[in-house]
């Protein structure tokens, strides 16, 4: 009898294999549940703002629903000489309606980015508008001024028609789209950003350097002095983690100013004199010394639980093997911490290139970086989209490098504990 | 004079770490030229602070110590030209096996050619060729240890130290490895001192052993005599089983002396250690040496209560109440004579007084 059925039953019954699902399904979807909150928590508070973003610094709806029927007309326009009529009569309509609405004058400041002289003829144009009488709209709008009759102002127009545009982007680094359609650099007087890009790249990189010097031997420290000792350093590698950064960036203020303790201890040991105080704030110097400190933890921290597996038999037996205590080192220490290396350098990099507070209270005007900037649009242009699309450049850039990383180093050999 | 006896020479060596304690007190000590000599002792003891005071990773608090006539504690470790195995191997996680071996040569400059040579020649003898391009982490526990012998080998140092090299492994496998090691040390006749707490390792391996207790050597000498005539009461409990009573010297004579056990009976025994009348004493006798119901003529009998009977095949190891001593242990070989082994009985016990031997109390 039972061995007609291969399967193996239950004492219900039931298939094993069966059962077997059935059981483990609950526990799939208990385990689903509990990881459901922290899942939904990722997608409301870094897909969504990320995709948000993304949108934004792409999405020119703006100016397309100001004017729909204007566009509409300007599909058949070829753009190389003044449109036709009917093109004269949509804008006009659209136009109106926008006065009526009163948004009119958002549609000024677009189009016034588009094309300098757009403002001053838009509210011309609203004035004159009352008295327009109906028909040949095109000879009235042209009689209002004289550039509304230069087909520049008409093909500026006609750029804003897509719904998406890359146009921030391009300002990102310093540069835009011509009236030809060509990419051109903006003059240079007006190249601001890539200064900003440039800068912030390295000073994420000194900053990263000058931590690495700076924490490989504490961390050795950390990891090879007895318990009690050892104890005692880590409080105080920690002791910034628990200070406010803003404390921690104002005392920085306080040391580093022209009347401050680190310039009356210079003048006091007679190395500057009184009055030829060097400046140490409120630029480069200012944002790396700050910076160097707050992020050194971040450093010390993988490099200590690294360093702190390895047996110091190794550092012995390079030794006893007959290689001097360099060697020793360089040969069996040091690439024994390459994992611990990459995990603190990726960490400082990346938390400098897009670091905020400290250079933007430190940092003056030539230690400010790409996040002030980012900060500026976000605040005081209010233009998000130029601020989102400046965000991402930052974030594709990020990825940038820890994909060199990866080709470099690998990412299976980062370490942080 | 073909092989100096005072190869390795510890000249009144004094270690402290604190300034307070004495880890190793006067330590004087001479290794001969291709010996194998062992350091047993508990932890603590002090064993493994000589090895490292040899390799030049301590420094002595006093004293000197000699490698073949030269002072060396002014000599860094890397410029002692002396071997090392370590407790946990220390091979070196991010080379591979060849690179391991490699690296004491490439420090010191040998052509690419001889190091080749070398290497194949060490590795050939923990019988691991073709293990070159393995990285530690892919090799089994006993395979580790082979590269570090050979690693600790293969640039011909004078002597090689040992701290604890099998401790990691399983039993069988260290066994096996005890051999292999003492057969390369046979082969190639280099000095070992090897440090270990295990007395069996000890026994199986060395020419000498030096038994540390509180930073002393208790007694130097090759394994037989360790375990057949311990100088004292340390090594006689440290070495092997042991019987002991304690009690009270009552007439001493030239090689024999009465002892009055705590329980008011006397037995005869050796004088080791006792000069003199009135003497505490401890008694050690060594389980094997007591026989059951044996016909010969022997100088101590008496009647023992069996408490407790343990199986081990080829013997059996029989607990006693005998003279006061309720942990008196007798090995009984596994024989068809030995029936009436019951828990409960009453049996003869019998031992030489040769065999009894009178230590210092403790």
């Amino acid at each position: 009898m039972s061995s007609e059925t291969q399967k193996i039953l239950t004492t219900d019954g039931i298939p094993l294999e069966v059962s077997l699902k059935k059981a483990e399904k609950k526990n799939k979807i208990k385990a689903f549940l509990l990881v459901c909150p922290l899942l939904l928590f990722l997608i409301i508070t870094y897909v969504f703002p990320i995709g948000d973003m993304l949108y934004r610094s792409v999405d020119d709806r703006m100016v397309t629903n100001m004017l729909p029927k204007t566009y509409k007309a300007m599909e058949q326009w070829d753009g190389k000489d003044l449109p036709e009529e009917e093109v004269f009569e949509a804008f006009y309509l659209d136009y109106k309606k926008l006065v009526e609405e009163k948004t009119f004058g958002k549609l000024a400041t677009q189009l016034n980015f588009e094309k300098n002289g757009f403002k001053s003829i838009l509210k011309k144009l609203k004035r004159k508008m009352k008295k327009f009488e109906e028909g040949n709209y095109k000879e009235q709008i042209m009689g209002v001024h004289k550039r509304w009759a230069n087909v520049e102002y008409w093909r500026a127009l006609k750029r804003r028609a897509p719904s998406y545009t890359y146009a921030k982007y391009l300002k990102g680094i310093d540069m835009y789209e011509n009236e030809d359609g060509n990419i051109v650099q903006v003059p240079e007087d007006r190249r601001i950003h890539k200064i900003l890009w440039l800068r912030t790249l390295e000073v994420a990189l000194f900053v990263t350097i000058f931590c690495f010097l700076m924490a490989y031997p504490i961390a050795h420290l950390l990891a090879t002095l007895p318990m009690k000792y050892s104890n005692l350093l880590m409080i105080c590698v920690l002791l910034p983690f628990w200070t406010s950064l803003l404390v921690r960036t104002a005392s920085w203020m306080i040391l580093l100013q022209q009347q401050g303790i680190v310039n009356d201890f210079f003048v006091m040991i007679g190395l500057v004199s009184d009055d030829n105080r060097p400046e140490m704030m409120y630029n480069k110097t200012g944002t790396y010394v700050a910076m160097t400190q707050i992020l050194l933890p971040f450093m010390v921290l993988p490099l200590y639980s690294v360093m702190k597996t390895i047996s110091p038999s190794l550092m012995r037996a390079g030794k006893s093997l007959g290689g001097t205590p360099f060697i020793a080192f360089w040969k069996v220490y040091f690439p024994l911490t390459i994992p611990g290396i990459g995990a603190g350098c990726l960490l400082v990099f990346i938390l400098a290139i897009g670091y905020y507070i400290t250079p933007a209270l430190v940092g003056g005007a030539s230690g400010t970086l790409i996040s002030n900037q980012i900060a500026f649009h976000m605040k005081s242009t209010l233009d998000w989209s130029f601020a989102s699309a400046m965000g991402l450049m930052l974030l594709a850039g990020v990825l940038a490098i820890y994909w060199v990383y990866n080709k470099l180093v690998g990412v299976d050999n980062i370490k942080l504990g | 004079m073909s092989k100096n006896s005072e190869f390795v020479k510890f000249d009144k060596v004094d270690k402290s770490y604190d300034g307070k304690v004495l880890v190793v007190k006067d330590l004087n000590l001479d290794i001969a030229e291709g010996e194998f000599i062992t350091m047993l002792g508990p932890s603590g003891s002090g064993k493994t602070t000589c090895l490292m005071m040899l390799a030049g990773f301590e420094t002595p608090t006093n004293g000197e110590i000699y490698l073949d006539k030269n002072p060396i504690s002014n000599i860094p470790p890397h410029k002692r030209g002396i071997g090392m195995v370590f407790q946990n191997y220390a091979l070196f996680p991010h080379m591979t096996v060849y690179e391991n071996l490699a690296f004491p040569l490439r420090v010191r400059k040998i052509s690419k050619e001889d190091i080749d040579k070398k290497v194949d020649k060490a590795l050939s003898m923990v019988s691991l060729s073709g293990f070159e391009n393995r990285m530690p982490g892919q090799l089994s526990g006993g395979q580790q240890q082979r590269v570090a012998v050979a690693r600790a080998l293969v640039f011909d140092p004078a002597v090689v130290l040992m701290d604890e090299p099998l401790g990691a492994l399983d039993k069988n496998l260290r066994e096996s490895m005890q051999y292999e090691i003492k057969h390369i040390h046979e082969s190639i006749g280099v000095t070992v001192v090897y440090v270990t707490h295990d007395q069996g390792e000890a026994l199986t391996m060395s020419n000498r052993i030096a038994v540390f207790n509180d930073g002393k050597v208790q007694q130097l000498s090759s394994p037989d005599k360790l375990y057949e005539e311990p100088v004292n009461s340390f090594v006689a409990e440290f070495i092997g089983e042991n019987n002991r009573f304690s009690g009270q010297v009552t007439d001493v004579s030239k090689d024999k002396c009465k002892v009055k056990l705590d329980d008011g009976s006397e037995i005869l025994a050796n004088p080791i250690t006792v000069k003199s009348n009135g003497e505490k004493t401890i008694v050690s006798l060594r389980p094997e040496r007591a026989l059951i119901n044996t016909k010969d003529k022997m100088e101590n009998n008496f009647k023992g209560k069996i408490e407790e009977i343990i199986y081990h095949g080829d013997h059996t190891r029989v607990r006693l109440n005998l003279l006061g001593n309720k942990d008196f242990i007798l090995k009984v070989p596994n024989s068809s004579a030995n029936m009436d082994i019951k828990l409960g009985n009453q049996i003869n016990v019998s031992w030489n007084s040769f065999d009894a031997r009178a230590l210092d109390p403790k």
